[in-house]
Order: C-alpha cells, then structure tokens, then sequence
C-alpha cells in the first residue's frame, strides 16, 4: 500500500497570534511551529498500517524552506520519504491543487490530510484533494481499517457516528480517534538519525492559482472583567443570565 | 443570478441552521439585490423556508437520499446551483455541510470561505469577515470567483423573520454512480447535539470521576443541552470521544457555554471562544478560565451544580 500524508506546518497550538504589516501577514516572530495535530494522528496511523499491513510512507508539505523542519519530523517518526511543494500556501484551492498534482503520478492508495489545520481553520484541503483526483472521500474520520482494496471508515457526525465502506483509492481528512493521544510518537534519536538520510525533495509548484485572498487580520475586541457571583446566590446568576446575557 | 441556500433537515424536519442560512442570505440579498434560492433534501414543509425570506424551494424527494451520502449530496447542490444559476451559495457549518462543501466549490469552480461571522463586504471586491487562528482572531477574506460558497457560522447571523411566499417545485436530479456506501448510522436522537445545541454543558477534571457525570446530565437536561467534555477527560476515557470540546475537539458556538471544573487551557478557550456568554464554576480562582469568562463562580462544583439544577428547575417552572 501507498500512502501519502499531508502535513501542515502551524503554529504551536499555545502561541500567540499576532499580524504584522499593517495587519494583513501573520507574525511568526518568536512563534514555533509543529505538525498539525490532526495531520499528526493520521500520520500515526499511517504509520500503523506500515509496521502492521505493510506500507510505504510519502509526505507532502506546500511551503516555503522554513517548513522542512517540521518534515525532518515527520521523517525522524517514520514516514519514508518528505516532498516539499515550493510555494507559499495562499489559500486551500491553490494547496489543494499542488497536493492533487503530487498524488497525480504518485500511485497513492489512500491519502491522509488533517480535518483541517489549526491556523486558518478553513477544512477544505482533503475534500478538495479528493474532488481534483476523482477519489472517493471520508471527512472527520476517528477509525479507518483497510484489508484489500476496501477501506472501513467511521466519521464523526453532529450528535453520533457513521460508518462506512469504499474502496480505494480513499482521501480522508482525519482527527483525533484514528489513534490514540498517548500512541503519538515522539521521535527517538535513532529515528532522528535516520531522517537526515531519507529524501526530501523539493518540487516546483504548478501553478500560482487562489480564490479565496485573506486582505486583513484583526483580534477580538478585549473581553470584559468576569463578574464574579457569589456561591450562595445562584439566584443572581440566573438573574444575569436571564435579564443581562438573555442565554435562558 | 441568485444566491442558493442548502436547507438542512433532519428526519424529514428543517433545522435551525437552515433558517439561520435562509435569513443571513435574505440579507446579503437584500443588499446585492439578488433573490434567495433553498434546495430541500426530503424534508417536510419546505415552503416555510418563506418565513425567513426564500423566494424559491427546489425539492427533492428521493428515497437513495434518505442517508447522507457526499457524493450524493454535492451532486445534487452543484446542479441545484446551475438550475437557479447561484451567484452565491450559502451552507451552514454543519458536519455535513463541511463535508460536502470542498467537493461543491470544486465542481462548482467556487472559491469558498468557511467559519463566516457577518455579512460579506461588497464595498471592495467580495469580502468575508472568518474566524482563524481557531477562533484567537479574525480574517477578512476576498473571494474572487465569480460563484463564491459561504459556510456560515452557527449562531453567527440568528434567525430572522422575512415574511416572503415561497414558490415549491420539485426537483429530481440524476445521482452519480459512487461506492461510497454508508453502512450504519449511530446517532443519539433524544440528546441534542454539540454542533446544534443552544447551551452547552462542559465538565472536566474538577469533577474527579466520570461517576460523577450524573448532576453534568441532569444540568443540561434542565437546560435543554448538550454535553461536552475538556480534553484530559476524553483522553481519560471518562467521556467519549465525541464530546470533546476544543481545538482538536469539536468546536462550539452556543449562546451559552457552561464550563465546570474546568481550568481552560488555551486549546479549550480557542474551541470554545466563539459561543457568545461563557459562565466557568471552578475552585480555583486563578484559573484561566476566569479570565474568558462573562460570568463566573468561585465554588466547588459539587455543591454549586446541584444548587443551580434545583434553582433552574423552579425558574423554568415559573417561566414556562
């Protein structure tokens, strides 16, 4: 089995958000920057299927250079060769598309990307992946099991859970649930090792192409103090509740 | 041109989103001067879509659509769109809808924007005022297509009524082939959702034990809502999977959200940060929570919760 994983390169779930530029560029001064958690549960489970079911292990990043650490780390987990679209991402079509042009010729049978990334949030990149390639495709995807060419799949869905079946090729945009918090992996120093050897390569991207452009950043307005209402009188806050913040 | 809406139901009845949906695209209307448009996918009573500003209902009664099938369900919107010639097409940010969304804008050549707050800015090309950075900031996002997908945020815009007649006409598209096959569905029907819920009940470590979940249900019981969990409790296997509520959770967007014993990590916060009043009972005065919080309680939980259940219980009585 050929899998291919895509990997964001997002700020650290605790960093602070600020923009530069006249608040249209997003500050990555003093920011450090991980695997995106959802891309990081799909990647473990790839890696699952590759010590268990037998599986090679291709990553994808579109990023500029500065992002090749964070695909170092995903070599040094285990995954068996790193590409790095060069470009910048603008914007999940134009993503999407270079993602799409990399599978193209790659063989994959399943392609894992995250439900989406924690920076802009816009969960659109795997349905697009699957969509551009005419693959069948899974979003909020919390268990996947594949025996032949057939995939099982369970997706999270507002108020319970559904599974489903398909065959491959399959993309899905998985979640916490494809694995475990505790079985995501640290990488070991043999596996740091091991990383500085296998390929990273670097492709050109194909086309310059977005259709959605973010023109500005702001930050919500400051939040008031708490009012703080006194344990015995639980009257007064269903009071506010009620009469001030009109929640019940 | 018009603007398309997809109106979601659920057993055969149209949801809040869909009315929600229905008045944020009268309003965009109103102002580009264009009509609103719904697709019903068997629901019931489409034409009350009206009620919200919908001039026209295509409805589709099919009985391979009675289980939400993406494949299916893009398909159906995509030549709902080209049969209304949709200018705008507007979805809720529903499990579903972001599911089906990408495979619209791509069949569609839409861009899309998702997790928008507030109507679109026309005054400079198409823009859309999103949620990024998991709700810590804004982004104002242009969308340069000519067909542009909105994905409205729950409870961003609210219902409102647009007393409109709707005309109904049925509409029966050709599905694709696909096998994508949902095989089962388990779905908890007496118990409101996170996605759907009004109120939110959140609990965490503060409570000690998930043998302590009873008075966390019997709040949201009174209150009509749905439960949720912090992240070390789902992890802890206290709660399922499901109720976990944060950025790598589920995101809420309630107009109440009540966190009990739960310190609030700033993954939590960033999860939870676009519901509109916060109310944190804690012990802990310090915790972060505190600082995120409209309303708060100094107090431990186990004697605060059962009070407010009881408190709640007669005023709802005498509200009735």
């Amino acid at each position: 089995m050929k899998i291919l994983v895509c990997i964001s390169h997002v700020p650290d779930t605790t960093s602070k958000i600020n923009f530069t530029d006249n608040d249209t560029t997003f500050d990555t001064n003093g920011v450090q920057f991980v695997i995106g958690p959802n891309d990081e549960f799909g990647l473990t489970r790839a890696m699952w299927f590759k010590e268990k079911q037998g599986a090679s292990i291709d990553v994808v990043t579109v990023g500029e250079k500065d992002a090749e650490p964070t695909m170092r780390k995903t070599l040094a987990i285990g995954a068996d060769k790193a590409i790095r679209v060069d470009a910048k991402p603008a914007d999940a079509f134009q993503v999407a598309k270079e993602i799409a042009d990399v599978a193209k010729n790659g063989n994959y049978d399943l392609i894992i990307a995250g439900r989406e990334s924690i920076d802009y949030n816009g969960g659109m990149v795997p349905g697009m992946v699957a969509k551009l390639l005419g693959m069948n495709f899974i979003n909020t995807c919390v268990s996947l099991e594949i025996e032949g060419d057939k995939a099982t799949a369970v997706r999270e869905i507002d108020g319970g859970k559904e599974t489903l079946s398909c065959s491959l090729p399959l993309v899905i945009g998985g979640q916490k649930g494809l694995v475990e918090e505790k079985d995501l992996r640290i990488p070991n120093m043999r596996g740091i090792m091991m990383a500085r050897k296998k390929p990273l390569e670097v492709k050109a991207p194909v086309a310059e192409e977005s259709r959605v452009e973010f023109k500005k950043f702001s930050k919500p307005a400051p939040k008031g103090e708490v009012k703080l209402v006194d344990a015995d009188n639980i009257d007064e806050l269903i009071n506010l509740l009620h009469n001030e913040a009109k929640a019940i | 041109m018009s603007i398309l809406i997809y109106a979601e139901s659920e057993n055969r009845k149209l949801k809040k989103t869909a009315f929600e949906v229905a008045s944020y695209a009268f309003a965009i209307g109103k102002k580009m001067d264009m009509d609103v448009a719904a697709v019903t996918i068997n629901a019931d009573s489409p034409e009350s879509l009206g009620d919200y500003g919908v001039k026209k209902v295509l409805n589709i009664q099919n009985d391979k659509l009675n289980t939400f099938n993406v494949e299916n369900y893009a398909e159906v919107i995509s030549k709902a769109a080209k049969e209304v010639n949709a200018g705008i097409i507007v979805v809720s940010q529903s499990a579903n809808a972001k599911y089906l969304a990408p495979l619209l804008s791509i069949n569609l050549e839409a861009g899309y924007a998702s997790n928008v707050v507030e109507l679109p800015h026309t005054e400079d090309g198409f823009q859309v005022k999103r949620n990024v950075f998991t709700n810590k900031a804004f982004g104002m996002a242009e969308i340069s297509t000519d067909i542009k997908i909105i994905g409205l945020s729950t409870n961003a815009f609210g219902v409102h009524d647009n007393n409109v007649n709707a005309e109904v006409s049925d509409f029966n598209p050709e599905l694709p082939s696909t096998d994508l096959k949902v095989e089962s569905v388990d779905k908890n029907t007496d118990k409101v959702s996170i996605a759907d819920a009004e109120i939110v009940v959140s609990a965490g470590r503060g409570l000690k034990g998930p043998e302590n979940w009873g008075m966390i249900e019997d709040l949201a019981n009174v209150l009509g809502a749905a439960t949720a969990c912090s992240k070390p409790v789902s992890d802890m296997g206290w709660r399922s999977h499901g109720e976990h509520v944060g950025q790598t959770g589920k995101p809420v967007a309630s107009n109440l959200y009540i966190a009990i014993g739960i310190s609030g990590a700033i993954q939590h916060l960033a999860g939870i940060n676009a519901s509109k009043t916060k109310v944190v009972i804690n012990t802990d005065e310090e915790a972060p929570f505190f600082k995120a919080a409209d309303y708060g309680i100094v107090g431990d939980a186990f004697e605060v919760v059962p009070q407010l259940i009881e408190k709640l219980k007669d005023f709802k009585a005498s509200n009735a």
